[in-house]
Order: C-alpha cells, then sequence, then structure tokens
C-alpha cells in the first residue's frame, strides 16, 4: 500500500482516500477480496472494469453507504467503515455523490433539488442560493430548467442536473457514477470539461466510474482497474500499456488505442 | 423431516424458536425505527411544508373515498337499522342506533382500514421506489437523514389526519343515516337528531373515537414507513412493501381496535 502509480512510494498525505484489505460479499458473490489501494489527493481518478466488477460499491464504500465485512475505508485519517451515524453525516459534508441514475428527488422541482443541500447546510439567504443554483445549472448546460420536474427532463439533463447538485456546495471529494453514460457527444465534452475545470480550480479529488474511455483517457490522472476483487492501478499510459488479460480484454472491447508505455501495478490480491 | 420422510422429533420447536427470535429481532427494528421518528420530530428542525404537503397527500387525497364511503355505511346502518328497531316499535331510537355505532366502532376501525388502503399503502409505495431509485441514498449523501426529512413528515401527517378523517367520515354517515331514514323511510327529523344527540355523549363516545383514531394513525403510519423504508431497492420489493402495509396495518388496526375497547371499554 502506499505505492505511486510509477512504483515509488507517495507520501502519505498524498493517499487522500485508502482502501486497505476490505472484503465485501453479497449473498453469496464476494465483491472484493482483499481490497487495497488509494486515490491521490486533487486527482481525477477513473474506475473502470467490468459489469459487477464493484465499481458503484467501491463509490459507495467510501460515502458510507455500505459498510465492509471487514477491512478500513479510509479519508483523511477516519475510518469511513467504523464512523458512527453522526460523525459520518458530518464527513459527507466534504463530499459530493453523482448516482448513476441521478436520485433527484422526484417531488421537488430541479431548482429546489440543487437548493437543498444550500439551504440545508450553509447560512446562505435565498436570492444568493438562486444565484448559485442559475450558475451550476448553467455550467451543466440546464438553463431555464429551475421549475421542472425530473420527470420531465430526459435521462442525461437528469443527470446533468444531479451533477450540479453534487458540485453545488464545492465539496472536496467528488464522486461520479457513470456521468457520460447516455449522454449526447457534446454533453459528454461539456460535462468532462466542467469536472476537469472544477478538479483544476478547486483541487477536487474526483472518482469518476465509466465506461467510456475517450473521455477517461482525456480526462483521468490515474486508472484503477477493477478485476476479480482487487485493483489494478496506474496512469492511463501504464493501463494502455497493461498486459494483465483481462484489461486487454477490457481495452480490446472498448476499442483499444496505444498510448505511451509503462506498467501497471497490481494491488493486493488476496 | 427426515430423508425418509420421518418427522424428526425436536425439528419443529427449533422453527419455532428461530421464527420466534425473528419475530423478535423485527419488532426490534420497528421500535428502534420507532424511536428514530420520534427523537427527530421532537428536534428543533420543524419541516413544516413537507407537514403540510404529507397532509394534502395522506388527508386531501384521501377526502373522497372516505367521504362517500361515510355516506354509504351511513345508508346501509340507517336502513339496517331502521328495519330491525322497528320489530321491537322502536324506530325513534335509530339516531342513537347509527351514532354510537359509527362514533365508538365504525367510525374509527372503517376509516383506519379505508386510509391503510389509500394512504398508507401509496406512503408505503412512494418511499420504496424512492429507495429503488436512490433518493434516499441521495440524501444521506447530502448529510441530510431521509428520517427527518421524508418519513417524520409523513409520519406526522398520517397520524394528525386520522382523528380528522374520522370526524369526517362519522358526520358523513350521520347524514346518509339521516337520509334514508329521515327523507326515505318518513321518520321525524328532529327526532332523528335528538335522539342522537342524546345518546352520544363527549367524555366516553368522541373522546374514545378519537383515542382510537390516534392510536390507529400512530400503527398504520409506523408500519406504512417502516414498510417502505426498509424495503428492497427493487420492483417487487415496492410491491412487497405496499401489499405489507395493508396486511400489515389492517390485522393491526383490528387488534388494537379489540384491545382498546377490551381495557378501556371505548
Amino acid at each position: 500500500m502506499g505505492d505511486g502509480v510509477d512504483g515509488s512510494p507517495a507520501a502519505a498525505e498524498d493517499l487522500r482516500i485508502e482502501f486497505d484489505g476490505v472484503h465485501l460479499t453479497r449473498g453469496r458473490r464476494s465483491v472484493f477480496r482483499g481490497l487495497s489501494c488509494g486515490f491521490v489527493r486533487g486527482q481525477i481518478t477513473v474506475v473502470l472494469g467490468g459489469s459487477g466488477a464493484g465499481k458503484s460499491t467501491l463509490l459507495r464504500l467510501i460515502g458510507g453507504l455500505v459498510r465492509p465485512d471487514s477491512g478500513s475505508v479510509r479519508i483523511g485519517d477516519r475510518d469511513v467503515a467504523r464512523l458512527p451515524d453522526g460523525q459520518l453525516f458530518e464527513l459527507r459534508e466534504m463530499i459530493g455523490m453523482l448516482f448513476q441514475g441521478g436520485a433527484l428527488l422526484d417531488s421537488m422541482t430541479i431548482f429546489e433539488n440543487v437548493a437543498l443541500p444550500l439551504l440545508e447546510h450553509t447560512p446562505l439567504g435565498i436570492a444568493e442560493v438562486a444565484e448559485e443554483v442559475t450558475r451550476r445549472l448553467l455550467a451543466v448546460g440546464l438553463p431555464d430548467t429551475e421549475d421542472l420536474y425530473p420527470r420531465q427532463l430526459s435521462g442525461g439533463m437528469g443527470r446533468r442536473a444531479a451533477l450540479a447538485r453534487a458540485i453545488v456546495t464545492d465539496p472536496e471529494i467528488l464522486l461520479c457514477d457513470e456521468p457520460f453514460s447516455g449522454l449526447d457527444p457534446v454533453n459528454v465534452r461539456r460535462i468532462e470539461a466542467l469536472l476537469v475545470e472544477l478538479n483544476q480550480r478547486l483541487g477536487l479529488t474526483m472518482l469518476v466510474t465509466s465506461h467510456h474511455l475517450e473521455s477517461t483517457l482525456r480526462m483521468a490522472g490515474r486508472i484503477v482497474f477493477l478485476t476479480g476483487g482487487a485493483a489494478v492501478t496506474g496512469t492511463p499510459q501504464e493501463i494502455l500499456a497493461s498486459d494483465h488479460p483481462e484489461i486487454v480484454e477490457f481495452l480490446d472491447a472498448e476499442g483499444r488505442q496505444t498510448h505511451g508505455a509503462g506498467s501497471a501495478r497490481v494491488g493486493e490480491v488476496s | 423431516m427426515n430423508e425418509a420422510g420421518v418427522q424428526i422429533p425436536g425439528r419443529p420447536i427449533e422453527t419455532l424458536g428461530q421464527r420466534s427470535l425473528m419475530l423478535a429481532v423485527h419488532l426490534g427494528r420497528v421500535a428502534r425505527f420507532f424511536g428514530q421518528v420520534l427523537r427527530v420530530l421532537v428536534m428543533p428542525r420543524y419541516r413544516v411544508q413537507r407537514f403540510v404537503n404529507g397532509c394534502f397527500d395522506a388527508g386531501v387525497l384521501s377526502l373522497p373515498i372516505i367521504c362517500l364511503s361515510g355516506l354509504t355505511v351511513g345508508a346501509v346502518l340507517g336502513l339496517q337499522g331502521y328495519y330491525n328497531l322497528a320489530r321491537f316499535g322502536a324506530e325513534g331510537s335509530l339516531g342513537a342506533v347509527v351514532g354510537l355505532s359509527l362514533v365508538r366502532e365504525l367510525g374509527p376501525v372503517l376509516t383506519a382500514l379505508l386510509f391503510t388502503g389509500r394512504a398508507a399503502s401509496a406512503t408505503a409505495a412512494e418511499i420504496a421506489s424512492m429507495v429503488t431509485t436512490e433518493q434516499l441514498d441521495g440524501l444521506r449523501m447530502m448529510s441530510i437523514d431521509p428520517v427527518d426529512f421524508v418519513i417524520s413528515p409523513k409520519f406526522l401527517a398520517m397520524v394528525v389526519v386520522m382523528p380528522l378523517l374520522n370526524a369526517l367520515f362519522i358526520c358523513f354517515a350521520f347524514f346518509g343515516g339521516y337520509l334514508i331514514g329521515v327523507s326515505y323511510l318518513g321518520l321525524d327529523g328532529g327526532q332523528y337528531i335528538t335522539s342522537l344527540e342524546g345518546a352520544v355523549d363527549f367524555e366516553n363516545d368522541i373522546a374514545g373515537s378519537v383515542l382510537k383514531s390516534l392510536v390507529f394513525g400512530v400503527l398504520v403510519a409506523t408500519v406504512a414507513t417502516y414498510r417502505g423504508y426498509t424495503s428492497e431497492p427493487t420492483a417487487s420489493g415496492v410491491s412487497a412493501a405496499t401489499t405489507g402495509t395493508v396486511v400489515v396495518g389492517s390485522i393491526c388496526v383490528l387488534l388494537s381496535d379489540y384491545a382498546i375497547t377490551a381495557l378501556w371499554g371505548v
């Protein structure tokens, strides 16, 4: 644990989020078998892997929505897996999460959805909240949607509104579960640019699960490939050059492009 | 049973024991959930708008079924009561018979059963679908407690509207009985009202009716919100939560009705 992507030891403070020997079983299926990996602070890490590899579960573990059977999930010096509910709620104030289905509250308008975290956790007045919400909706390409309900938006638009909600409080960590799924190429570029801009401007630590290889290669500072309940980590170049059979198969299926060279590090596998 | 199909002594007891333990665990979870709801209800952040929305969903949308059912139940009571009383020459007591049976028993119980079928099942389905679409997880990730934001306003609204719907049901049933007794069967209107007024007293009957409907409200609201909140995040989970609410809620209403009547004579 704690090795950098180039194989050299990374400073401990660089690893903002750390999985250590995480085991998780769902029914009879073992999702993670001793998963150990780290996510560098202020970097965009894209999590790749086949269906059922545990990409979404990995994000849910970080958010404390799922607790591991054993092992630890640390954010800074706090073990999410062992935090009591009260402290977990405090910790989540620094995390924004975009769910795969958006998870917008369908009884509330888009404005109310995006404004909700601000109204709950900041002392801002309604005028300031309105200004902030409009700005965020504009950033994700959804002007004039404030009065609409989630059911009145397409799937892609709903996900963009959910992204606006996830970033409206400027969280330190942003977890995005398939942000490009169902988006047209223009909006893929728009969301990708927005995520990169947020990462550069605010130094957000971002974890993005994706099947969108092109975007992954453009935006990722680091890639975590989940396979067999463990993780293979590396830079995009290292992952592309990897001879790990599952990665090769995955990249071939996604239309492999050859970039650079290097070698990927295989995370601890039990 | 072993492979030969012979009943092994002790196995039924083991099964019974396991089921009893599961029931105890389940009841413990319900109690803890109820405690969570009560805790956030007394905490200073009052979600008035969400409570008002809950009252609309549970109360206003239930008005048609409550009013129509009340009217028809009152009409049937009027008919049945008239023919039975006529055998003893006591038709003049129709108002008392309709009033007492409605206020003490039929009003709270039928309102609670109708409410369970319409509002409680809808609440359970709504919460369960929020579980399925990760809306509750979305709230958790925004550091908002779903019990505080979603569950408790709905719970309180259901408890509050139950006595109000009960009162409305009873009023419409009185009117239904009046229509049949006075307009159709030719009883004297003044006699009907006087008999009703004289038979129903506030302390024993009206207060008892309110007490019953409050207890039913708490039970049905607990069942509906708990079943929705703990549902599986699948379509069949939503269905199971809805069906479970109607079945368990109705049984709770009937059992507690007996308990209240037996214990306090209400």
